[in-house]
């Protein structure tokens, strides 16, 4: 990940707090609009870390997410400390969900969160300990004619 | 579609909205209770038609750019969701109709659904 830093800041998100769900995403995508940057690749990002945030919210005792903005991508980050995920494979499949009935009253735990987030990214790595924790990066180019697999 | 012709088709209440909002513009429209569907398939500028009234049903609309929200079966949005949306300013009408019905009635009328109308404009 190279290139001049914009900005960066940092987000804590706490789990099981869905009053505040996705105050951290609305943040993102405001700090987005006043860069400038373009409507698109603003919608891409506020999709992949509010989907990113409420899989915190929902699963995680607590998460960090924090926000790169270069030059040439906007960059996310998120470290969580939870029950990690057992299967990432399965995990990302669109459908497959481990939600429960509290999770899906909130709107959320289609089995879509992961699947989406990826769909939304020009890069996607995703990680896991199974009782520590799920780490995420996210890459969105600013520029969309570059690509990740050329 | 005019908000505001959807609101009479409705028969919906304007629970929050300026009259410039009710001109708003709606191209095409969405109906779901689980917000990961609509993040996953919606589309900036719709309409969203939804059941769920807490309040990431107005943080979904906003975090997708969807011009409105209808709560169907009577809901209202809590009053966290109202206060985002009049911070959003993403107008807010509540209809008593159930969603298959607000759905049928928005269609015949010709508000095309969000897959529809983007095949369309892509032909």
């Amino acid at each position: 990940m190279s290139g001049e830093n914009v900005l960066s800041q940092s987000f804590e998100i706490i789990g099981g707090n869905f009053g505040r769900a996705g105050k951290a995403s609305t943040t993102v995508k405001d700090i987005l609009k006043e860069l400038g940057i373009d409507p698109s690749i603003i919608r891409r990002t506020a999709i992949a870390t509010y989907e990113a945030e409420m899989n915190v919210v929902m699963y995680a005792e607590k998460g960090e997410m924090t926000l790169r903005v270069t030059p040439e991508m906007v960059h996310l980050h998120l470290q969580d400390q939870g029950p990690g995920i057992p299967d990432i494979k399965l995990a990302m499949k669109e459908g497959y969900s481990t939600a429960t009935p509290e999770m899906r009253e909130m709107g959320f735990g289609a089995g879509m969160g992961l699947p989406n987030i990826k769909k939304n990214s020009d890069l996607f790595e995703i990680s896991s300990e199974v009782g520590k924790g799920t780490r995420l990066e996210i890459v969105i180019y600013l520029n969309p004619k570059v690509k990740a697999n050329p | 579609m005019k908000l505001r012709e959807i609101q009479r088709l409705l028969q919906a209440e304007v629970v929050w909205g300026t009259e410039a909002l009710l001109e708003t513009n709606i191209e095409c429209a969405c109906s779901a209770d689980l917000m990961s569907d609509v993040l996953a398939f919606g589309q900036p500028g719709q309409l969203l038609l939804t059941g769920l009234s807490n309040a990431q049903s107005v943080r979904t609309a906003d975090i997708l750019e969807a011009k409105a929200i209808v709560y169907v079966r009577g809901k209202w949005p809590d009053e966290e969701g109202l206060e985002l949306a009049m911070v959003k300013g993403i107008p807010v009408l509540s209809t008593k109709r159930m969603m298959y019905e607000a759905c049928g009635i928005l269609y015949t009328h010709g508000l095309l659904g969000i897959l529809v109308s983007d095949t369309i404009k892509k032909e």
